[in-house]
């Protein structure tokens, strides 16, 4: 038996556990296949004109039917979405990142009056969805003028999703080592001093998980920026921009898949890229 | 006092910043979300009535509210059982060592995690279309369907279509969550049970699955919050049409409180009733996930011990 060729030991070895390997493999190959289809259909869609796209199923584009990205750049206002979103999510994650990180330093490492109080208002308040305070927000943004212009959503963007970093800022801090913090006191340093070039330092990994998960939350946000730009369309952002392509035009197939790859490009490469980041920052929400 | 605060002064300082962003845009929105509940207010002018709970009376016997509700519900009992299962069932293969392949099939299942709503519904418009769209040409050339399925613009066929998309988006989140807890299995429980010979289903089935089982409390929690949010998906692909039959609560609280389309006058302060009953409900299934976790894990420790 052992001694025969057969297909199967030429491809996957001598073992069956090479062999059932070779089997999940191949499910899981299908899957992932069917399971991206949907981008491969945009990407493919966003190249042909929109007269193939009737007559040509396939995913196989017969010419680079290039000017649909112009067409979605320019006339759906794409270009300017995408410079409004980049605004908003830099500009928030230097926003968030500054503050949960003071928060949850001082919350994490020192007990002081009113710590506690603060901490808990924090805890209890991660799940709060967003249909309960965008009204409010809205309100709030409107008295004080920054109802349409891009450094009210910015600042919106920053506040509504601080909670869960200042929480996990507050864990990470708490666990790092004392040691380091006394050596530097004992040396004469400030209290600021020892936060920046000390413990910041220390907490790179959850700075880093924290930048990535604001970046995703600006870019993805939807709610609160269709609710802000509802009066300055100027200021939409791309995924509150393509909503609004569906409502006007929506025969433009072929632009619309062009401008969705746009908006989803950026945020792609920059998950691949890091995407360890992503998976330990997430899988950290479970097991801490 | 000022001692106190002398003393403190550094901490208070670097408190600040963020205390006044959580105040303006988390702590003070949950209040003033309360207060206008208990108003008659559309939000255009200053009329502001107080009307005590009468938003709430009339939002209970409000049959649309329900509707809302009963979905936001069937939504979350549709996709929750099904994101879980299949992520398990992904996560358990993934983590097999001898995959090479495992970081691609990670990332590939993670992408639509990774991509804006708004652009996943538009996608899923188009796929699903009945108008040369792919899904529909598949099914017509398999012979499944004789006539080409409306997908969202149906009644009857918009809720599944909708869950199934949103399982999709957000399965590759609890396939990571997943993972984690299987990567807390110690190496030596799968050295002992090949040992007993015990592998493949039965391996998962009776030893890993017993280990990983506190986490599905907290997994199972954080998708239900997950799947009660669901305002983007919605509104990109349907707007909660057709007759109102995807019109989810977080459509609900948006269409009340800035009534686009229909012409009606905004009810802001009905709308945050709606909101604030909303909240309540998630603000206790998060509470029942602490209580549940804690007792879970302290049930893994007996095991353990």
């Amino acid at each position: 038996m052992r001694s025969r060729l057969s297909p199967l030991r030429i491809v996957f070895g001598d073992h069956r556990a090479n062999w059932r390997i070779g089997l999940v493999s191949a499910f899981l190959t299908v899957i992932c296949l069917i399971w991206i289809y949907p981008f491969v259909w945009m990407i493919s869609t966003s190249l042909k004109s929109n007269a193939e796209m009737f007559s040509n199923p396939g995913l196989i584009p017969q010419g680079w039917a290039v000017e649909n990205y112009a067409r979605a750049w320019t006339e759906a206002h794409m270009g300017s979405y995408f410079f409004n979103t980049l605004i908003v999510t830099v500009g928030s994650v230097v926003i968030v990142t500054t503050c949960t990180s003071m928060l949850g330093y001082v919350l994490g490492r020192y007990r002081f009056p009113g710590r506690n109080v603060i901490f808990f208002a924090f805890v209890a308040t991660v799940f709060i969805p967003q249909g309960f305070t965008i009204i409010p927000v809205f309100e709030l943004l409107s008295r004080l003028g920054l109802s349409s212009n891009l450094f009210g959503l910015t600042i919106a963007t920053s506040g509504h999703a601080m909670v869960i970093f200042v929480v996990l800022f507050a864990g990470y801090f708490a666990q790092l080592p004392r040691e380091l913090e006394e050596a530097a006191r004992v040396d004469g340093v400030s209290f600021l001093r020892i936060f920046w070039y000390v413990m910041l330092p220390l907490a790179r990994p959850m700075v880093v998980t924290v930048v990535i998960m604001q970046v995703l939350h600006a870019w993805n946000d939807f709610l609160l920026p269709l609710v802000v730009t509802l009066a300055n369309p100027a200021i939409r952002t791309l995924s509150v921009g393509i909503y609004a392509f569906k409502g006007e035009q929506f025969i433009d197939w072929t632009g619309m898949a062009a401008a969705a790859t746009i908006s989803i490009v950026p945020i792609v490469v920059l998950f691949i890229l890091l995407q360890r980041y992503f998976i330990n920052g997430l899988a950290g929400a479970v097991k801490g | 006092m000022f001692e106190t605060l002398h003393r403190y002064r550094y901490h208070y300082l670097m408190l600040l910043p963020g205390l006044i962003l959580g105040g303006m845009f988390v702590f003070y929105p949950i209040f003033a979300a309360c207060y206008y509940a208990l108003h008659d207010w559309s939000g255009f002018n200053s009329d502001k009535v107080f009307v005590g709970f009468g938003n709430f009376v009339k939002l209970f016997s409000d049959p649309i509210f329900w509707d809302a509700f009963r979905r936001s519900l069937i939504f979350l009992l549709g996709t929750v059982p099904l994101q879980m299962t299949i992520s398990l069932v992904l996560a358990v293969l993934l983590n097999n060592q001898l995959l090479k392949m495992s970081t691609w099939f990670r990332t590939m299942i993670f992408l639509p995690v990774v991509t804006p709503v708004a652009v996943i519904g538009i996608i899923w418009t188009f796929l699903l279309s009945p108008f040369n769209g792919p899904v529909n040409g598949l099914l017509l050339d398999l012979g499944i369907i004789t006539r080409p399925v409306d997908f969202l613009g149906s009644t009857d066929t918009v809720m599944p279509s909708v869950i199934g998309v949103y399982v999709w988006k957000w399965l590759g989140i609890t396939m990571i969550y997943w993972l984690a807890a299987l990567q807390t299995v110690p190496d030596d429980v799968y050295d002992s049970a090949k040992l007993d010979r015990c592998r493949g289903a039965k391996l998962v089935w009776y030893i890993v699955l017993p280990i990983v089982l506190p986490f599905a409390v907290a997994i199972t929690l954080i998708s239900a919050v997950g799947a009660l949010n669901v305002f983007p998906l919605i509104m990109s692909m349907t707007n909660g049409g057709p007759f109102f039959a995807s019109e989810v609560m977080e459509i609900f609280i948006y269409r009340t409180a800035f009534a686009t389309g229909d012409g009606s006058i905004p009810r802001l302060g009905y709308a945050a009733a709606a909101g604030v009953f909303f909240g309540f409900v998630v603000l206790s299934l998060t509470i029942g996930q602490a209580i549940a976790t804690r007792r879970a894990r302290a049930g893994a420790k007996e095991i353990r011990s």
